[in-house]
């Protein structure tokens, strides 16, 4: 099925392709929901953002349809996370025939493995500083080197708001290369945010740091959250594997169960795009309340509780820290 | 001790695992006819294909409200009568057989259901959200299993001796006209029914393994329908404990799990059962040329 959904969209991307931008308004597609924030953030008045991927929506299986390869087709710009994330975007970039500014918006971040342990595959990332300047390529050169490592590093970076100035700088970097006559407009936005970014880090790092070490434990479903806890020394335990597609063995629930009544874990955790069936098991089990819903993969629609990048962190840093803070049973 | 922590350990320790086993051998013991039943009537695949005309239903059932129970199985019942009655209707009042309106409805569905999914535009892993996972079953599933596997058998007692002869005579029910047909659909309803409950159970359309495989194996094990439902119960209650024993302690995953013992009773059945095994059949050509 997915290839012919492919060749539907090849032909139509062939058919209705529009000469890159047409509009007054930069045209930009971004891959998920927080790109597509930060990118509407970013651009304000001055750019349409389409985002493929969108709130509650789950990155790691999207099938694209014609109407976004023909969106991608117009787009001056793409931003996309990288880092393996989206699997399945070189294809479409291909069928779409897009020829715009391409902003990685992971170029520069530090990648972790997905064991939560340091690795040094990421040889072209450990200068941070250097590599967000080339974060957007013009020719294409360093995509292939961001397409190589992607099997092992966990792609979810953005869960670290020092990661987010990153993002930030990367899209501004782009949209200004795409559109310099308002590049003094998106480096103001650009600072704005990434000041923002700093504070909740900050704020961040005293608050969890306050938490007693052996108090910063979370289970949650998806293993999602590897850069968050990497900042702020918490560990997360989740009953399913790092892929939304394994199905969790007797054993591995089992293990959970007594990990959280032998360390007396009183942070459980749902999250927006997966199921909370298992979940509710667990806490029945333990007598452990679940502390609400994290966002990770996607923001929530505009009227839910986390609608943008920063409320994200808002929402996700309170209710861990109550959890984290509730009496142990 | 050693034995008795392999074997029950498992289950005083943990909740969760008190309830899959529940669930499980309720949907054994409710599947169990109507696996016979589906064997004997030549309609085995028949489960298969009404399991995947339910998914669309409950995939509606989802994108209406949520993960809700009641939701997921009004829209999968729904979905399955639908394509048991609408295939059943045009087999008795066109030429077209029976099995051919059957996938014919069941493509439709399974179409209509991607395209509406599509059309919400959200792409969270549908099989994932659809199936429930036989670890996490909570008090509504095992409720609504139990109460299948209730109406099950009241509802199938009520319409046996029809079925029974229906078993050995192909369209005895229709030459018996309006009590036949609703049997009949009965009987439809009820597997459909069975197959939804056994979604929340295991967990994926393996649920049709747990109704079919022990049936088929059951066939081996007695020659009249009544030893036959026994004993299909009886091997699918053995494959769950298996199933679940063995992805505890082997950390495997549990559904497929619980389908492979059922598989191997299968393959054991086939070799060495009393009826119609390659064993019996070698002891019956000893025991005639002697």
């Amino acid at each position: 099925m997915k290839s012919s959904l492919w060749l539907i969209a090849a032909a139509l991307a062939l058919s209705t392709a529009l000469p890159a931008q047409a509009a007054d308004k930069l045209k930009v597609v971004a891959t998920f929901s927080v790109l597509g924030d930060l990118a509407s953030e970013i651009g304000g008045d001055h750019v349409e953002v389409r985002t493929l991927v969108g709130p509650n929506g789950d990155a790691h299986t999207f099938e694209p349809s014609p109407a976004d390869a023909k969106a991608m087709g117009g787009a001056a710009v793409l931003v996309e996370n990288g880092l393996g994330l989206e699997g399945w975007l070189g294809r479409l970039i291909n069928v779409s025939g897009f020829k715009g500014e391409k902003v990685i918006a992971t170029a520069g971040v530090k990648p972790i493995a997905w064991t939560g342990a340091e690795e040094e595959e990421g040889h072209d990332h450990d200068k941070p500083e250097a590599d967000a300047e080339a974060g957007h390529d013009h020719d294409g050169h360093d995509h292939a080197a961001h397409e190589g490592h992607s099997h092992s590093v966990d792609p979810h970076a953005w869960q670290n708001p020092l990661n987010g100035v990153l993002y930030v700088q990367n899209i501004v970097a782009g949209f200004s290369a795409a559109d310099p006559e308002n590049a003094a407009e998106y480096k103001a936005k650009g600072e704005e945010l990434a000041t923002a970014l700093k504070a909740i880090d900050a704020k961040f790092k005293a608050e969890f740091a306050r938490v007693p070490a052996e108090r910063r434990k979370i289970v949650t479903s998806h293993d999602a959250f590897g850069y968050f806890a990497d900042a702020y020394g918490i560990q997360f335990v989740a009953p399913e594997g790092v892929s939304t597609e394994s199905e969790a063995s007797a054993a591995d629930v089992a293990k959970i169960i007594r990990q959280i009544k032998a360390e007396k874990i009183t942070a459980l955790f749902a999250e927006n795009i997966t199921d909370p069936r298992l979940l509710n098991q667990i806490a029945r089990e333990t007598g452990v309340t679940i502390g609400g819903e994290l966002f990770s993969d996607a923001l929530s629609p505009p009227d839910g509780p986390a609608p943008t990048y920063l409320k994200m962190f808002e929402n996700n840093g309170a209710k861990l820290l109550a959890a984290m803070n509730a009496p142990a049973k | 001790m050693a034995l008795y922590d392999l074997l029950f350990g498992p289950f005083i320790e943990f909740g969760f695992m008190r309830r899959a086993l529940m669930g499980c051998l309720a949907l054994s013991i409710s599947g169990a006819p109507i696996g016979v039943f589906l064997v004997l009537r030549r309609m085995s695949l028949m489960g298969d294909v009404m399991a995947h005309a339910i998914l669309p239903g409950a995939a509606i059932g989802f994108l209406l409200s949520g993960f809700s129970l009641f939701a997921m199985t009004v829209g999968g019942v729904a979905a399955g009568l639908l394509v048991a009655l609408g295939a059943g209707a045009i087999a008795r009042t066109t030429p077209l057989r029976e099995d051919a309106s059957f996938a014919a409805f069941y493509l439709v569905s399974l179409g209509l259901g991607v395209m509406i999914v599509s059309i919400k535009g959200s792409n969270i892993d549908l099989l994932h959200v659809l199936f429930g996972n036989v670890l996490a079953l909570d008090d509504p599933s095992i409720y609504l299993i139990g109460g299948i596997a209730t109406v099950t058998l009241l509802s199938l007692a009520l319409i046996y001796r029809l079925l029974v002869a229906e078993c050995f005579d192909p369209g005895f029910l229709k030459s018996v006209g309006g009590a036949g047909g609703l049997a009949h659909f009965l009987f439809l309803a009820l597997v459909v029914l069975n197959l939804v409950g056994g979604f929340n159970a295991l967990g994926t359309l393996m649920v049709v393994g747990l109704i079919v495989l022990p049936a088929a194996s059951a066939r081996f094990w007695s020659e009249t329908v009544p030893g036959q439902i026994v004993a299909s119960a009886i091997i699918g209650i053995v494959s769950s404990l298996v199933g679940l024993l063995v992805s505890y302690h082997a950390e495997l995953p549990t559904s497929p799990a619980i389908i492979l013992a059922a598989g191997a009773i299968h393959a054991l059945s086939i070799l060495a059962g009393r009826h119609g095994s390659f064993a019996s059949q070698a002891l019956r050509a000893r025991h005639l040329r002697g």
